[in-house]
């Protein structure tokens, strides 16, 4: 007699069969790699950081950031390098940030969808792309040479704002979209024209998400290297220990790193732990400007109007 | 004496999204002070004439139309029609209620603010508006303490009748409604047919709905549309109890849709 589900007796209804152990097994299985994965995701950073805190211990103190390297930088601190760094993300975000956000703004709001969007839309992906050492080589031409500013600050930071820009305009675009189309639609219907939609509730309603694509360029201008290597940052400069703002625009300067760059490699004799103090302090900022961004956005969050 | 014009006069109205035509020759008269309702199946063109009536088809891209739309007398294609005047005076409430993420008090005054110049909002003349457009939807004894409230906190309900209330500080004259109950449960749909026969005679009501039962009930007249094209258009109680047309009898009937 076959024993198939409908003449089996009751009580041997709904017991696993060999096929669901195999099934459940498989299930168990793919949730413990699953879960591996993602804490393997976590385990090499917290190696780096701790790594380089450790490496980096015995010169890390308050006054190797503010000091001016010493004895042919094999010794002191990283004051001009630190300095040189937030000139040149604060000057290339004063100009892509804004940029890159009304860019975006006109691109999600008012084009309308036709061939010249979609070039612009492609140029922008394309752009993203570009590696940075390409930028290095248009900013030395564009700024340096065509535009006659030569290596210095500004650029540097122009060539910065030209690699982030593309990123912004991207990020900012994906806030916006994610804005839902009823809130405009509410607002048409009161009559409102496309800037008072955009300004009563588009960006209240996407501030947070374009700042957050804003504040993650900050990381990458900062621990770019090759752009600004071509165009205005420079292997050593007299600076004095803890002076606010040692540079002028249309001077060079030292920026992070860069320097980490030169101290790993090309300097002899390096304490050795100034390199790894150098990417403390590179990480640090980055981690304090992300830091911040957060604050920024929960408060925004919880004040939403403006 | 000079009868007033319609409410809203299409003339041979012919509308496209890119090369799909959605409206064919849409020829309507809707009468002022009444509710008139538009019905037919699904992609029949209902919506989108409604967003005819304000020109805010032209936000959703891609839109090309032929022939005239006449509101309150006024061709809204001539060159001097102000976008923002007329959508001021035709108010359009959506099938999901859309409040904005401010406080109730905001979203009331929100049509206000955009078309006030900051220095004539007084916080008085505010504070009247809201008070009289919730009274309006009937929800000022609800919500007269939670007026800082967030409005997308509030009930479906209230949502909608908000969504209606935010309208009224601009004084429209006509109100288009895309399905406005079609979220909203039994005693929700009650209470906003209710809120529309209250104001009827005073605004014009323009309701699109799946729903035919709903525009037996509230409605004075009915446009059964079919394919883009107007099948038939008469009173309410004509249409449901001896249509001219054998397809709007099938539909009424449930044989289609």
């Amino acid at each position: 007699m076959t024993q198939d589900a409908a003449s089996s007796p009751a009580r041997n209804r709904f017991v696993k069969t060999s096929l669901v152990v195999r099934k459940e097994f498989a299930e168990q299985l793919a949730k413990a790699v699953f879960f591996l994965m993602s804490v393997a995701m976590v385990a090499p950073l917290l190696a780096i950081v701790a790594y380089l805190v450790w490496r980096a211990w015995p010169v890390l103190s308050w006054n190797f950031v503010v000091d001016v390297p010493r004895r042919g930088m094999t010794d002191g601190g990283i004051w001009p390098a630190f300095i040189g760094t937030l000139y040149l993300v604060g000057i290339s975000l004063a100009v892509s940030a804004p940029t890159g956000v009304l860019a975006a703004v006109y691109l999600n709001e008012y084009a309308k969808e036709n061939w010249l969007n979609r070039i612009v839309n492609l140029a922008v992906i394309n752009l993203a792309g570009v590696p940075s050492i390409v930028h290095a080589l248009f900013g030395l031409g564009a700024f340096v040479y065509a535009a006659r500013f030569g290596y210095s600050i500004l650029s540097a930071s122009l060539t910065l704002a030209i690699m982030t820009l593309p990123v912004i305009i991207a990020s900012t675009r994906e806030a916006l979209a994610a804005v839902p189309a009823s809130f405009r639609e509410a607002c048409w219907n009161v009559g409102a024209t496309r800037w008072q939609t955009i300004r009563a509730v588009v960006l209240p309603n996407s501030i947070s998400g374009i700042l957050t694509g804003v504040i993650l360029q900050v990381s990458r201008a900062a621990g770019e290297t090759a752009p600004i290597m071509f165009t205005g940052a420079v292997f050593f400069k007299a600076v004095e220990k803890g002076q606010l703002l040692p540079y002028r625009l249309d001077e060079q300067c030292m920026a992070l790193s860069m320097h980490l760059y030169t101290v790993a490699t090309q300097v002899p004799n390096v304490k050795e732990s100034i390199p790894y103090a150098t990417a403390v302090v590179l990480l640090g900022t980055v981690l304090a400007v992300n830091a911040a961004a957060i604050a920024l956005r929960v408060w925004l969050r919880n004040h939403k109007k403006w | 004496m000079k009868t007033r014009a319609p409410a809203i006069e299409t003339r041979d109205l012919s509308l496209w999204y890119g090369g799909f035509q959605a409206l064919d020759g849409v020829s309507i008269v809707v009468k002022r002070g009444l509710i008139t309702s538009l019905i037919g199946p699904s992609g029949c063109g209902k919506t989108t004439l409604l967003r005819c009536f304000n020109r805010v088809n032209e936000r959703y891209g891609c839109v090309s139309t032929k022939g005239e739309i006449e509101v309150l007398g006024k061709n809204i294609y001539d060159h001097d029609v102000s976008l923002v005047e007329l959508r001021k005076a035709v108010g359009m409430v959506f099938q999901r209620p859309n409040p904005l993420p401010l406080s109730v008090y905001e979203n009331v005054v929100f049509g206000l603010r955009l078309h006030t110049p900051r220095i004539r909002l007084r916080r008085s003349t505010l504070d009247e508006a809201v008070e009289k457009a919730l009274s309006e939807v009937g929800l000022f004894r609800e919500l007269k303490d939670k007026l800082d409230f967030k409005a997308t906190s509030l009930l479906l309900e209230q949502q909608q009748k908000l969504c209606l209330a935010r309208l009224l500080p601009l004084k429209p004259e006509i109100i288009l409604m895309d399905e406005p109950c079609s979220a909203l449960d039994v005693d929700g749909t009650r209470a906003i047919e209710e809120l529309m026969l209250g104001l009827r005679e005073k605004y014009t009501i323009v309701i699109v709905t799946h729903n035919m039962a709903q525009a037996r009930r509230v409605s004075d007249e009915c446009i059964f549309m079919l394919l883009g094209e107007v099948v038939e258009h008469s009173r309410t109680a004509d249409l449901f109890l001896a249509p001219q047309h054998h397809k709007t009898a099938e539909y009424i009937e449930g044989r289609y849709g």
